[in-house]
């Protein structure tokens, strides 16, 4: 495809990363990227065969699935115990662990357990199966909410009664705060995610620049843009003028996208939400709000949750926070497989360990 | 433990990937133990008084049972003669199981029948025994089909596949996956992609007359090109190295991936030959190929390299490398 094949081309890339090790004249730098699709399209592409050895990449919390804590799971799987209950979830959460089960486990036991594509697919199921209360599983970052609050504003249009949200959403920004404050890991410099900007715009990571003196370059994800996006993280190193460079201009708008972020904002309000390895961080989630309560699987169901447990090897809270490395983790490659994952960054295609098991020649 | 999965039998365990190899080699080489089938080739030889017959079985089920490009039976006798082909036989008769549900449309059973009959005709081969079983009424998804075919060897596959053997592909990869997702209906696509279904032996006669150096072929269905690659180096000695650049694919099919965040290479063919050949006949299979209806594009897509041993890697198209994994689990609905 012509417009593909431009983002692609070898000599556009080869050149940006010479630029890269011209101008970061050997210092060594730590890059954060906060979004599942930028860990793929870095794995996919191997772009880190291009850059200097001075550069590295790692991986935050940018994976919906993997920050999702084992709490959230376990309540989907007790709503699957439910009768006459099914459960619609994205196809990356049928497989992840939580305390004693999986979605997929469930649905092996004859739970109606159904992958959808988005939660418009889920309206479709309950508008199709009247006797059914219909729940969708609603994971994600500001990308994929407005798509969720949608689904709500649209079945209550239709009058629709079977149809439930478990509100599991949550947002970027805070969480990239979380991580600056607890001081863990050096980070000189942010790739942001360009799904997430495309909604919210440049302006909410203002702080990382002002108060934090953090570089900043909201990215696209071919290899040039995530390339293009590193070069401007140097440059703005050497002119010591950090700021939120916008490096996705093709797709993110200044304010981003007014109509979804009415929207989330109408059919959502913020909370303080658990992340996996972060703990509970202060207005980073999303809760449904009263108006639309009759649509809240949280105050529609009870459920009997199972008491929350976790795996005390599995490393994927650090992994998340970009503490340790996949290959720090006892379980990585032998315990803990695509086909047999402890934790959930085993399981998600955009998972950081599913990233290095799946591309990296790092099996043991 | 085995290793098929500690759980019960998930979707993952057949679609074509590590689970269902692990559940292959774990559960049924484990209890039919014998040097015919321990060989996993896609049809079993079977040598009957020095004649080498091709012996192989298949089922099919799929949703939806027509599709843009084919049907359940059309993929029922072209999926079962490949098999019987890419170990160089000339496949000539098959049988025809049908697992129906009651309640299921006559004039649907009759389309699918015409469809297996010009299918066989076309394929040369005749259906020459049958089985029909009705289960009751939400015991089962319509219409199963199981076909089984026997062909007579005529060629020898070399298999000692050495660094530098070339590997190829007869065309672009992913059309019969994107044609049944969009058939689905279930994504809002609206894509002109037909199944690449098609009958191989044809092509494969031209491919075996034209060289003697053609070493091993595998039709890349279930799982794709990156669980066929994986199979042919597991456990050896040596790897293969593809180009991305090189892998024909259609750009709608790389549209749709990108939308959906498929990997191209993981999706299933139902007309598609890959064929490791010796490097100095590399360029004639291509030429021979391209000359035939169902070669147009082929392609000369990777090679055979020292390391790393039994790996798949992938230069990517700016340069990087890459593995490419045997697949693991489905997120993609059951398709065939």
């Amino acid at each position: 495809m012509k417009y593909i094949d431009e983002f692609y081309d070898r000599k556009i890339c080869v050149n940006l990363a010479e630029e890269i090790a011209k101008k970061s004249l050997g210092t060594e730098l730590t890059f954060m990227e906060v979004c599942g699709t930028h860990t793929m399209s870095i794995f996919r592409n191997g772009i880190k065969d291009l850059l200097p050895e001075n550069i590295s990449v790692l991986s935050g919390p940018g994976c919906p699935v993997c920050v999702t804590p084992n709490r959230t799971i376990d309540k989907a799987i007790a709503i699957t115990r439910l009768n006459e209950v099914c459960v619609c979830s994205f196809g990356d959460m049928m497989r992840v662990p939580g305390s004693s089960s999986t979605l997929a486990q469930e649905r092996g036991r004859g739970a109606d357990v159904r992958v959808v594509y988005s939660a418009t697919d889920a309206v479709g199921i309950a508008e199709r199966n009247p006797d059914k209360k219909v729940v969708f599983l609603g994971i994600g970052f500001e990308t994929t909410t407005p798509t969720v609050a949608s689904s709500i504003k649209d079945s209550a249009l239709k009058g629709l009664k079977n149809y439930f949200v478990l509100p599991a959403a949550k947002l970027i920004p805070p969480a990239i705060k979380a991580i600056l404050d607890s001081g863990e890991t050096k980070i000189d410099g942010f790739l942001l995610p360009g799904h997430v900007s495309v909604i919210i715009g440049r302006k909410p990571y203002e702080f990382i620049a002002e108060d934090y003196g953090i570089p900043c370059a909201i990215a696209g994800f071919e290899p040039t843009d995530i390339l293009y996006a590193i070069l401007r993280l140097v440059e703005q190193i050497n002119n010591g003028s950090p700021a939120v460079e916008n490096c996705y201009r093709r797709s993110v708008k200044e304010d981003g996208n007014k109509l979804a972020k009415d929207m989330m904002n109408e059919v959502f309000e913020v909370c303080d939400s658990e992340w996996r390895g972060l703990g509970v961080i202060p207005s980073s989630g999303l809760k449904i709000e009263k108006k639309y309560r009759a649509f809240d699987a949280l105050h529609n169901f009870k459920m009997d949750v199972e008491e929350t447990k976790e795996n005390p090897d599995c490393l994927c809270g650090d992994v998340l926070r970009g503490v340790a490395s996949p290959l720090d983790c006892a379980l990585f490659g032998g315990v803990c497989t695509p086909e047999n994952p402890a934790g959930p960054c085993m399981v998600s295609s955009e998972g950081t360990c599913a990233a290095y098991y799946k591309y990296a020649d790092v099996r043991r | 433990m085995n290793t098929y999965g500690n759980q019960r039998i998930s979707l993952a365990h057949g679609s074509g990937g590590k689970l269902t190899h692990d559940l292959i080699k774990d559960c049924f080489l484990a209890r039919f133990k014998n040097p015919i089938l321990s060989e996993l080739t896609d049809s079993a030889i079977l040598n009957l008084k020095g004649i080498n017959l091709a012996f192989t079985t298949d089922s099919y089920v799929i949703r939806p049972l027509f599709f843009p490009g084919g049907d359940i039976g059309k993929l029922a006798v072209y999926g079962t003669v490949n098999d019987l082909a890419v170990v160089g036989a000339k496949p000539l008769y098959i049988s025809c199981g049908y697992l129906i549900e009651e309640g299921f449309n006559s004039v649907s059973l009759d389309e699918i029948t015409q469809s297996i009959g010009d299918a066989a005709r076309n394929a040369g081969v005749l259906v020459v025994t049958g089985d029909t079983k009705v289960v009751e009424h939400g015991k089962g998804d319509g219409i199963f089909i199981n076909t089984s075919g026997i062909g007579v060897c005529y060629y020898q596959l070399l298999q000692d596949i050495e660094v530098g053997d070339k590997v190829l592909i007869n065309g672009p990869i992913g059309d019969h996956e994107i044609a049944i997702i969009s058939a689905r209906g279930e994504l809002g696509l609206d894509v002109k992609i037909e199944s690449d279904c098609a009958p191989l032996a044809d092509l494969i006669s031209h491919v075996l007359t034209a060289s003697g150096k053609i070493k091993f072929m595998r039709d890349p269905t279930r799982g794709g090109l990156a669980t066929t690659l994986n199979e042919i180096v597991t456990s050896k000695d040596l790897g293969i190295l593809i180009e991305e650049k090189a892998i024909p694919i259609r750009e709608e099919v790389r549209a749709v991936c990108s939308l959906l965040g498929f990997d191209p290479l993981y999706l299933a063919n139902e007309g598609k030959v890959v064929i490791i050949v010796g490097c100095e006949d590399a360029s004639l299979v291509v030429d021979t190929m391209c000359a035939h209806s169902l070669g147009r594009d082929a392609q000369v897509i990777g090679e055979v390299v020292e390391s790393p041993k039994g790996r798949v890697c992938l230069r990517t198209e700016i340069g990087g490398t890459r593995i490419v994994d045997m697949p693991v689990g489905t997120l993609l609905p059951r398709i065939c």
